[in-house]
Protein backbone atom coordinates (compact mmCIF):
# COMPACT_ATOMS: atom_id res chain seq x y z
CA UNK A 1 0.00 0.00 0.00
CA UNK A 2 1.40 3.25 -1.12
CA UNK A 3 0.31 6.75 0.16
CA UNK A 4 -1.20 7.72 -2.77
CA UNK A 5 -3.82 4.18 -2.74
CA UNK A 6 -4.42 5.35 0.72
CA UNK A 7 -8.38 7.21 1.28
CA UNK A 8 -8.76 9.06 4.22
CA UNK A 9 -12.40 8.78 4.85
CA UNK A 10 -13.55 12.06 6.44
CA UNK A 11 -17.26 13.96 6.12
CA UNK A 12 -17.29 16.34 3.05
CA UNK A 13 -18.41 19.61 5.17
CA UNK A 14 -17.55 20.59 8.32
CA UNK A 15 -19.60 20.04 11.67
CA UNK A 16 -21.05 22.90 13.27
CA UNK A 17 -17.54 23.71 15.50
CA UNK A 18 -15.56 23.81 11.82
CA UNK A 19 -14.58 20.26 12.20
CA UNK A 20 -14.44 17.74 9.85
CA UNK A 21 -15.52 14.25 11.34
CA UNK A 22 -13.29 11.14 10.17
CA UNK A 23 -13.57 6.89 10.04
CA UNK A 24 -11.16 3.98 10.06
CA UNK A 25 -12.75 0.85 9.33
CA UNK A 26 -16.31 0.87 11.84
CA UNK A 27 -14.37 3.52 14.10
CA UNK A 28 -15.58 7.29 14.22
CA UNK A 29 -13.88 10.39 15.17
CA UNK A 30 -15.70 13.54 15.72
CA UNK A 31 -14.95 16.56 17.67
CA UNK A 32 -16.89 19.78 19.17
CA UNK A 33 -15.64 22.62 21.28
CA UNK A 34 -14.06 20.89 24.36
CA UNK A 35 -14.32 16.83 23.81
CA UNK A 36 -13.60 14.11 21.32
CA UNK A 37 -16.41 11.35 20.63
CA UNK A 38 -14.67 8.04 19.27
CA UNK A 39 -17.34 5.40 18.16
CA UNK A 40 -17.37 1.89 17.07
CA UNK A 41 -20.27 -1.17 16.96
CA UNK A 42 -20.42 -2.04 20.31
CA UNK A 43 -20.14 1.64 22.06
CA UNK A 44 -19.02 4.75 21.91
CA UNK A 45 -16.04 6.76 23.90
CA UNK A 46 -15.46 10.87 25.17
CA UNK A 47 -12.23 11.83 25.67
CA UNK A 48 -10.73 15.35 26.21
CA UNK A 49 -9.73 17.57 23.11
CA UNK A 50 -6.49 18.44 24.97
CA UNK A 51 -5.87 14.85 26.16
CA UNK A 52 -6.61 13.06 22.74
CA UNK A 53 -4.56 15.59 20.76
CA UNK A 54 -1.49 15.23 23.46
CA UNK A 55 -2.04 11.35 23.23
CA UNK A 56 -2.70 11.63 18.90
CA UNK A 57 0.26 13.09 18.44
CA UNK A 58 2.57 10.82 19.95
CA UNK A 59 1.17 8.18 18.23
CA UNK A 60 1.57 9.94 14.56
CA UNK A 61 5.26 11.35 15.64
CA UNK A 62 6.59 7.68 16.56
CA UNK A 63 4.59 5.56 13.94
CA UNK A 64 2.84 3.63 17.08
CA UNK A 65 5.45 3.07 18.97
CA UNK A 66 6.79 0.13 20.69
CA UNK A 67 3.64 -2.10 22.02
CA UNK A 68 0.26 -0.75 23.21
CA UNK A 69 -0.40 3.31 22.74
CA UNK A 70 -3.30 4.31 25.23
CA UNK A 71 -4.71 7.48 24.99
CA UNK A 72 -6.73 6.71 28.39
CA UNK A 73 -8.53 3.78 30.26
CA UNK A 74 -10.31 2.81 26.82
CA UNK A 75 -9.03 4.10 23.35
CA UNK A 76 -5.60 3.13 21.79
CA UNK A 77 -3.66 1.25 19.30
CA UNK A 78 -1.07 -2.07 19.21
CA UNK A 79 1.48 -1.80 16.84
CA UNK A 80 2.43 -5.31 14.76
CA UNK A 81 5.23 -3.04 12.40
CA UNK A 82 3.19 -3.26 9.19
CA UNK A 83 -0.35 -3.29 10.95
CA UNK A 84 -2.18 -1.81 13.47
CA UNK A 85 -4.58 -2.93 15.63
CA UNK A 86 -7.29 -0.16 16.76
CA UNK A 87 -9.51 -0.87 19.52
CA UNK A 88 -11.85 0.23 22.66
CA UNK A 89 -11.66 -1.71 25.84
CA UNK A 90 -9.27 -4.23 24.82
CA UNK A 91 -7.20 -3.68 27.78
CA UNK A 92 -9.79 -2.34 30.06
CA UNK A 93 -11.14 -5.59 32.10
CA UNK A 94 -14.54 -4.24 32.72
CA UNK A 95 -15.41 -3.42 29.15
CA UNK A 96 -14.42 -7.31 27.91
CA UNK A 97 -16.25 -8.75 30.72
CA UNK A 98 -19.23 -6.47 29.21
CA UNK A 99 -18.17 -7.96 25.75
CA UNK A 100 -17.86 -4.14 24.84
CA UNK A 101 -14.77 -4.12 23.59
CA UNK A 102 -13.92 -3.87 19.92
CA UNK A 103 -10.98 -3.84 17.75
CA UNK A 104 -9.93 -3.80 13.97
CA UNK A 105 -6.26 -4.60 12.48
CA UNK A 106 -5.49 -1.73 9.22
CA UNK A 107 -2.61 -1.92 7.34
CA UNK A 108 -0.03 0.74 8.75
CA UNK A 109 -0.09 3.50 6.09
CA UNK A 110 -3.80 3.54 6.70
CA UNK A 111 -3.97 4.64 10.09
CA UNK A 112 -1.10 6.61 9.85
CA UNK A 113 -2.43 9.19 7.37
CA UNK A 114 -6.02 8.85 8.66
CA UNK A 115 -4.16 10.05 11.88
CA UNK A 116 -2.43 12.25 10.45
CA UNK A 117 -5.49 14.10 8.66
CA UNK A 118 -7.38 14.43 12.06
CA UNK A 119 -4.66 15.69 13.95
CA UNK A 120 -4.07 18.41 11.20
CA UNK A 121 -7.59 19.17 11.16
CA UNK A 122 -8.17 19.25 14.44
CA UNK A 123 -5.31 21.10 15.98
CA UNK A 124 -6.12 24.94 16.44
CA UNK A 125 -3.60 27.91 15.26
CA UNK A 126 -3.17 28.32 19.61
CA UNK A 127 -2.77 24.82 20.05
CA UNK A 128 1.08 22.65 20.28
CA UNK A 129 0.53 18.78 21.51
CA UNK A 130 3.88 18.45 21.53
CA UNK A 131 4.24 21.28 24.25
CA UNK A 132 3.82 21.08 28.06
CA UNK A 133 0.93 23.14 29.37
CA UNK A 134 2.96 26.29 30.20
CA UNK A 135 4.77 26.52 26.73
CA UNK A 136 1.06 26.48 24.41
CA UNK A 137 -2.64 28.05 24.48
CA UNK A 138 -5.44 25.95 24.73
CA UNK A 139 -6.76 23.00 22.32
CA UNK A 140 -10.13 24.01 23.38
CA UNK A 141 -12.72 25.89 20.86
CA UNK A 142 -14.11 26.36 17.27
CA UNK A 143 -12.18 25.81 14.34
CA UNK A 144 -9.54 28.50 14.48
CA UNK A 145 -6.77 28.12 12.00
CA UNK A 146 -3.91 25.46 11.81
CA UNK A 147 -0.60 24.63 13.29
CA UNK A 148 1.06 22.33 10.93
CA UNK A 149 4.53 22.80 11.18
CA UNK A 150 3.81 22.11 14.97
CA UNK A 151 2.40 18.87 14.42
CA UNK A 152 4.84 17.76 11.31
CA UNK A 153 8.03 18.11 13.36
CA UNK A 154 10.33 15.81 12.37
CA UNK A 155 11.80 13.27 14.17
CA UNK A 156 15.24 13.13 15.17
CA UNK A 157 17.15 9.43 14.73
CA UNK A 158 21.30 9.20 14.70
CA UNK A 159 21.86 6.57 12.74
CA UNK A 160 25.14 6.37 14.82
CA UNK A 161 25.65 9.54 17.08
CA UNK A 162 24.48 12.87 17.16
CA UNK A 163 27.57 15.35 16.27
CA UNK A 164 28.88 12.28 13.75
CA UNK A 165 29.26 13.97 10.42
CA UNK A 166 26.90 13.23 8.44
CA UNK A 167 24.60 12.39 11.28
CA UNK A 168 21.73 14.22 13.23
CA UNK A 169 23.77 17.61 14.60
CA UNK A 170 23.63 19.46 17.99
CA UNK A 171 20.90 22.15 18.27
CA UNK A 172 21.85 25.68 18.85
CA UNK A 173 20.03 29.08 18.77
CA UNK A 174 20.82 29.40 15.36
CA UNK A 175 19.14 26.30 14.44
CA UNK A 176 16.00 27.34 15.94
CA UNK A 177 16.46 25.18 19.09
CA UNK A 178 16.82 28.08 21.93
CA UNK A 179 17.50 26.61 25.81
CA UNK A 180 14.30 25.66 27.52
CA UNK A 181 13.06 28.13 29.99
CA UNK A 182 13.74 25.23 32.87
CA UNK A 183 16.88 24.83 31.12
CA UNK A 184 18.85 27.77 31.63
CA UNK A 185 21.20 26.72 34.38
CA UNK A 186 22.40 23.73 32.15
CA UNK A 187 25.97 23.69 30.79
CA UNK A 188 26.09 24.72 26.84
CA UNK A 189 29.79 23.57 27.14
CA UNK A 190 30.53 21.39 24.32
CA UNK A 191 33.40 18.63 24.84
CA UNK A 192 36.94 19.70 23.43
CA UNK A 193 37.94 17.66 20.96
CA UNK A 194 41.61 17.17 19.17
CA UNK A 195 41.16 14.85 15.83
CA UNK A 196 43.97 14.11 13.50
CA UNK A 197 43.56 14.49 9.88
CA UNK A 198 40.98 11.54 8.03
CA UNK A 199 39.59 10.68 11.62
CA UNK A 200 37.06 13.78 11.46
CA UNK A 201 34.08 11.00 11.04
CA UNK A 202 35.19 8.89 13.93
CA UNK A 203 36.47 11.56 16.82
CA UNK A 204 33.00 12.88 17.89
CA UNK A 205 31.55 13.53 20.90
CA UNK A 206 28.44 16.06 21.88
CA UNK A 207 27.20 17.71 25.01
CA UNK A 208 23.72 15.56 25.57
CA UNK A 209 23.02 17.59 28.75
CA UNK A 210 23.14 20.72 26.27
CA UNK A 211 21.11 19.10 23.58
CA UNK A 212 18.54 17.76 25.69
CA UNK A 213 18.06 21.07 27.17
CA UNK A 214 17.33 22.86 23.55
CA UNK A 215 14.34 20.16 23.07
CA UNK A 216 10.99 22.08 22.30
CA UNK A 217 8.93 19.06 22.88
CA UNK A 218 7.83 17.02 26.01
CA UNK A 219 7.44 12.80 26.20
CA UNK A 220 9.16 12.23 22.59
CA UNK A 221 12.00 10.02 23.12
CA UNK A 222 14.29 10.01 19.73
CA UNK A 223 17.56 8.39 19.31
CA UNK A 224 21.13 10.08 19.94
CA UNK A 225 23.24 6.89 19.85
CA UNK A 226 22.81 3.41 18.19
CA UNK A 227 25.17 0.51 19.02
CA UNK A 228 23.45 -2.02 16.82
CA UNK A 229 20.05 -2.38 17.84
CA UNK A 230 20.43 -0.96 21.27
CA UNK A 231 18.96 2.43 21.33
CA UNK A 232 19.68 5.86 23.43
CA UNK A 233 16.68 7.10 23.06
CA UNK A 234 16.65 10.89 25.47
CA UNK A 235 13.74 12.62 25.89
CA UNK A 236 12.78 16.06 27.79
CA UNK A 237 9.33 15.84 30.28
CA UNK A 238 7.12 17.94 31.76
CA UNK A 239 3.37 17.19 33.48
CA UNK A 240 2.24 13.95 32.56
CA UNK A 241 3.11 11.63 29.35
CA UNK A 242 0.42 12.09 27.47
CA UNK A 243 -0.16 8.36 26.62
CA UNK A 244 -0.43 5.09 28.43
CA UNK A 245 2.59 3.46 26.80
CA UNK A 246 1.88 -0.32 27.17
CA UNK A 247 5.30 -2.83 26.56
CA UNK A 248 5.83 -5.50 24.18
CA UNK A 249 9.16 -5.21 25.34
CA UNK A 250 11.42 -4.46 28.41
CA UNK A 251 12.26 -0.75 28.02
CA UNK A 252 14.66 0.96 30.57
CA UNK A 253 14.75 4.39 31.83
CA UNK A 254 17.95 6.39 33.08
CA UNK A 255 16.65 9.30 35.46
CA UNK A 256 19.30 12.06 34.01
CA UNK A 257 18.08 15.30 35.89
CA UNK A 258 15.41 16.06 38.33
CA UNK A 259 12.46 13.62 39.06
CA UNK A 260 9.55 11.39 37.16
CA UNK A 261 7.33 9.57 39.39
CA UNK A 262 5.82 6.45 37.05
CA UNK A 263 2.40 4.77 37.70
CA UNK A 264 2.78 1.14 36.59
CA UNK A 265 -0.44 -1.03 35.91
CA UNK A 266 -0.80 -4.59 34.69
CA UNK A 267 -0.47 -4.28 30.86
CA UNK A 268 -4.21 -6.15 30.30
CA UNK A 269 -5.92 -5.44 33.13
CA UNK A 270 -4.94 -1.79 34.00
CA UNK A 271 -4.45 -3.51 37.74
CA UNK A 272 -1.92 -1.71 40.14
CA UNK A 273 1.34 -2.56 40.08
CA UNK A 274 3.63 -0.47 41.84
CA UNK A 275 4.66 3.12 41.85
CA UNK A 276 7.99 4.20 40.90
CA UNK A 277 9.80 7.43 42.13
CA UNK A 278 13.02 8.08 39.95
CA UNK A 279 15.32 10.95 41.42
CA UNK A 280 18.55 11.93 39.01
CA UNK A 281 20.76 9.26 38.53
CA UNK A 282 18.06 6.45 39.34
CA UNK A 283 18.38 3.25 36.62
CA UNK A 284 15.19 0.80 36.42
CA UNK A 285 13.74 -1.37 34.13
CA UNK A 286 10.04 -1.27 33.01
CA UNK A 287 9.04 -5.24 32.34
CA UNK A 288 7.37 -6.36 28.85
CA UNK A 289 3.52 -7.27 30.51
CA UNK A 290 2.75 -3.28 32.27
CA UNK A 291 1.66 -0.14 31.12
CA UNK A 292 3.30 2.71 32.66
CA UNK A 293 2.64 6.79 33.12
CA UNK A 294 4.96 9.15 33.61
CA UNK A 295 4.38 12.46 36.07
CA UNK A 296 7.35 15.58 35.77
CA UNK A 297 6.84 18.17 38.00
CA UNK A 298 9.44 19.80 36.49
CA UNK A 299 10.73 19.93 32.89
CA UNK A 300 13.57 16.66 33.40
CA UNK A 301 15.59 14.89 31.46
CA UNK A 302 14.85 10.88 30.83
CA UNK A 303 17.10 8.88 28.94
CA UNK A 304 14.66 5.67 27.72
CA UNK A 305 16.84 3.02 26.45
CA UNK A 306 15.05 0.29 23.90
CA UNK A 307 16.17 -2.28 22.17
CA UNK A 308 15.10 -2.51 18.54
CA UNK A 309 15.41 -5.90 17.79
CA UNK A 310 12.30 -7.48 15.95
CA UNK A 311 12.27 -10.71 16.86
CA UNK A 312 11.61 -9.37 20.96
CA UNK A 313 7.66 -9.16 20.80
CA UNK A 314 7.60 -12.42 19.17
CA UNK A 315 9.93 -13.62 22.09
CA UNK A 316 7.93 -12.49 24.74
CA UNK A 317 4.87 -13.52 23.74
CA UNK A 318 5.56 -16.93 23.47
CA UNK A 319 7.54 -16.90 26.13
CA UNK A 320 10.76 -17.84 24.97
CA UNK A 321 11.54 -14.71 27.06
CA UNK A 322 10.55 -13.49 30.43
CA UNK A 323 8.66 -10.68 30.57
CA UNK A 324 11.31 -9.21 33.06
CA UNK A 325 14.96 -8.61 32.15
CA UNK A 326 17.12 -9.97 34.62
CA UNK A 327 16.98 -13.16 36.92
CA UNK A 328 18.30 -12.81 40.69
CA UNK B 1 9.59 29.22 46.89
CA UNK B 2 11.23 31.39 43.78
CA UNK B 3 10.07 34.18 43.10
CA UNK B 4 7.06 34.71 40.80
CA UNK B 5 7.54 34.95 37.03
CA UNK B 6 5.67 36.20 34.24
CA UNK B 7 2.54 34.27 32.85
CA UNK B 8 3.18 31.71 30.83
CA UNK B 9 1.22 30.81 27.19
CA UNK B 10 -0.82 28.12 29.00
CA UNK B 11 -1.87 30.80 31.39
CA UNK B 12 -0.67 30.35 34.25
CA UNK B 13 2.34 31.58 36.57
CA UNK B 14 5.90 30.47 36.77
CA UNK B 15 8.66 30.97 38.56
CA UNK B 16 11.04 33.50 37.53
CA UNK B 17 13.75 30.47 37.23
CA UNK B 18 14.42 26.83 37.92
CA UNK B 19 16.98 24.72 39.22
CA UNK B 20 18.10 21.30 37.42
CA UNK B 21 18.99 18.91 39.77
CA UNK B 22 21.67 16.45 38.54
CA UNK B 23 23.32 13.50 40.80
CA UNK B 24 26.88 13.06 41.09
CA UNK B 25 29.56 10.63 43.28
CA UNK B 26 28.95 13.39 46.29
CA UNK B 27 25.44 14.10 46.12
CA UNK B 28 22.55 11.87 45.36
CA UNK B 29 19.82 10.68 46.51
CA UNK B 30 17.40 7.54 45.49
CA UNK B 31 13.89 7.17 44.42
CA UNK B 32 12.65 3.60 44.81
CA UNK B 33 9.71 1.24 43.99
CA UNK B 34 6.74 1.64 45.73
CA UNK B 35 5.00 -1.86 45.61
CA UNK B 36 1.70 -2.54 45.45
CA UNK B 37 0.80 -6.12 43.66
CA UNK B 38 4.82 -6.60 42.07
CA UNK B 39 8.16 -8.18 42.73
CA UNK B 40 10.78 -5.27 43.04
CA UNK B 41 13.25 -7.54 41.10
CA UNK B 42 11.44 -6.97 37.95
CA UNK B 43 12.14 -3.63 37.78
CA UNK B 44 16.39 -3.91 38.75
CA UNK B 45 16.53 -0.79 40.46
CA UNK B 46 19.65 0.79 41.10
CA UNK B 47 21.46 4.46 41.03
CA UNK B 48 24.42 4.97 38.88
CA UNK B 49 26.21 7.15 41.33
CA UNK B 50 25.18 4.74 44.20
CA UNK B 51 26.58 1.49 42.23
CA UNK B 52 29.83 3.85 41.35
CA UNK B 53 30.50 4.70 44.95
CA UNK B 54 30.43 1.18 45.72
CA UNK B 55 32.47 0.29 42.51
CA UNK B 56 36.19 -0.01 42.19
CA UNK B 57 38.00 2.26 39.83
CA UNK B 58 37.13 1.36 35.82
CA UNK B 59 35.19 -2.05 36.74
CA UNK B 60 32.07 -2.25 34.00
CA UNK B 61 29.42 -2.94 36.26
CA UNK B 62 25.80 -3.57 34.46
CA UNK B 63 23.14 -1.47 35.71
CA UNK B 64 21.02 -2.19 32.41
CA UNK B 65 20.55 -5.46 29.98
CA UNK B 66 18.53 -6.00 27.49
CA UNK B 67 19.08 -9.62 25.98
CA UNK B 68 22.90 -9.42 24.86
CA UNK B 69 23.03 -5.00 25.13
CA UNK B 70 24.12 -3.87 28.30
CA UNK B 71 24.49 -0.27 29.79
CA UNK B 72 27.72 -0.32 31.91
CA UNK B 73 28.41 2.39 34.76
CA UNK B 74 31.89 3.02 35.45
CA UNK B 75 33.81 4.85 38.36
CA UNK B 76 36.38 6.87 36.44
CA UNK B 77 39.49 7.66 38.87
CA UNK B 78 43.07 7.71 37.81
CA UNK B 79 43.85 6.01 34.19
CA UNK B 80 41.85 3.01 32.89
CA UNK B 81 43.50 0.17 30.51
CA UNK B 82 43.47 0.19 26.95
CA UNK B 83 39.83 -1.58 25.34
CA UNK B 84 38.87 -1.88 22.50
CA UNK B 85 35.22 -3.73 20.61
CA UNK B 86 34.68 -4.46 17.17
CA UNK B 87 30.93 -2.66 17.22
CA UNK B 88 30.54 1.26 17.66
CA UNK B 89 30.47 1.79 21.69
CA UNK B 90 29.18 5.41 23.67
CA UNK B 91 30.49 6.62 26.95
CA UNK B 92 28.08 9.36 28.66
CA UNK B 93 30.33 11.59 31.19
CA UNK B 94 27.58 11.71 34.32
CA UNK B 95 30.19 13.47 37.15
CA UNK B 96 33.76 14.07 36.92
CA UNK B 97 36.09 15.47 34.07
CA UNK B 98 37.61 12.70 31.86
CA UNK B 99 40.21 12.82 29.18
CA UNK B 100 39.51 9.94 26.09
CA UNK B 101 42.61 9.11 23.81
CA UNK B 102 41.96 7.05 20.44
CA UNK B 103 44.06 5.07 18.69
CA UNK B 104 43.27 3.08 15.05
CA UNK B 105 44.61 -0.26 15.92
CA UNK B 106 46.48 -2.03 13.23
CA UNK B 107 45.69 -5.20 14.13
CA UNK B 108 42.29 -5.93 16.42
CA UNK B 109 42.43 -8.49 18.64
CA UNK B 110 38.93 -9.83 18.04
CA UNK B 111 37.38 -11.16 15.13
CA UNK B 112 34.76 -9.18 13.28
CA UNK B 113 31.58 -9.16 14.11
CA UNK B 114 32.48 -10.34 18.06
CA UNK B 115 30.32 -8.04 20.73
CA UNK B 116 31.92 -6.80 23.99
CA UNK B 117 34.71 -5.10 24.58
CA UNK B 118 38.11 -6.36 26.05
CA UNK B 119 41.00 -5.22 27.15
CA UNK B 120 44.12 -4.53 25.22
CA UNK B 121 47.57 -6.17 26.60
CA UNK B 122 50.06 -2.92 26.89
CA UNK B 123 49.87 0.28 24.43
CA UNK B 124 48.06 0.07 21.35
CA UNK B 125 49.76 -0.46 17.96
CA UNK B 126 48.07 2.25 15.22
CA UNK B 127 48.16 6.16 14.66
CA UNK B 128 46.46 8.12 16.82
CA UNK B 129 42.98 9.32 15.93
CA UNK B 130 42.89 12.34 18.62
CA UNK B 131 41.66 12.82 22.21
CA UNK B 132 38.23 14.37 23.46
CA UNK B 133 37.68 16.41 26.94
CA UNK B 134 34.59 15.29 28.59
CA UNK B 135 33.01 16.84 31.19
CA UNK B 136 29.43 16.29 32.99
CA UNK B 137 26.73 15.36 30.38
CA UNK B 138 29.09 14.79 27.42
CA UNK B 139 28.82 12.01 25.17
CA UNK B 140 31.12 10.46 22.86
CA UNK B 141 31.43 7.98 19.97
CA UNK B 142 34.34 4.51 20.77
CA UNK B 143 34.15 3.95 17.32
CA UNK B 144 34.55 -0.09 16.59
CA UNK B 145 38.08 -1.10 16.00
CA UNK B 146 40.11 1.82 17.88
CA UNK B 147 41.81 1.50 21.18
CA UNK B 148 40.35 3.61 23.97
CA UNK B 149 41.58 4.98 27.22
CA UNK B 150 40.03 7.57 29.51
CA UNK B 151 41.72 9.46 31.97
CA UNK B 152 39.95 10.88 34.79
CA UNK B 153 41.01 14.37 35.51
CA UNK B 154 38.54 14.82 38.26
CA UNK B 155 37.31 11.39 39.81
CA UNK B 156 33.95 10.65 37.93
CA UNK B 157 30.98 8.77 36.51
CA UNK B 158 30.77 7.17 32.90
CA UNK B 159 27.68 5.43 31.47
CA UNK B 160 28.71 3.34 28.74
CA UNK B 161 26.46 1.87 26.16
CA UNK B 162 27.65 -1.49 24.74
CA UNK B 163 27.11 -5.07 24.78
CA UNK B 164 27.87 -7.16 27.37
CA UNK B 165 31.51 -8.78 27.24
CA UNK B 166 34.24 -10.53 29.44
CA UNK B 167 35.02 -8.09 31.67
CA UNK B 168 31.04 -6.49 32.23
CA UNK B 169 30.50 -7.31 36.24
CA UNK B 170 26.94 -8.65 36.83
CA UNK B 171 26.16 -8.18 40.55
CA UNK B 172 21.99 -7.15 40.29
CA UNK B 173 21.69 -9.05 43.87
CA UNK B 174 24.30 -6.17 45.56
CA UNK B 175 23.16 -2.80 43.51
CA UNK B 176 19.37 -3.37 43.21
CA UNK B 177 16.70 -3.11 45.49
CA UNK B 178 14.98 -6.47 46.00
CA UNK B 179 12.02 -5.69 48.03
Amino acid sequence: MTVSDIQVVQSEGTNAEGYHEFSLGEFTFRRDEFFVYIGWPTGNHIMSADAFLRALQRDVAWDFFYGVVNFDGVFGTVNHYGTVDIFAGRYNESYRKAELDYSENVETPQIRETFKAVLADWTNATFDPFASPHETGAAFGIKNGENISAVTRRRVAANRMVAVPGDEQIRSDASGFPVNRMFRDVDQSEPVIEVEPGYEGEVAAFSLFAYLSRSDVTWNPSVVSACKDSLFCPTTEEYILPIIHGNDRVEWFLQLSDQITWEVEDRDTGAVRSRVVMKAGDICAMPADIRHQGYSPKRSMLLVWENNSGDIPDLIASGKSPTYPIEF
Amino acid sequence: MGVLGSPAAGGGVERASYTTKFGSLESFDKGGVELVNDDARHYAFSNVFDVASRSKPWEKVAVGKNMEYVLEVVRAEGISEWRTAAHDEFAVCLDGEVTLDLVKLDSSPLAEGSEGSVAIDGEPVGPRMGRVYLKRGHQALLPAGAAYRFTATVTGVMLIQTIAGPDTQFRWAQICQTV
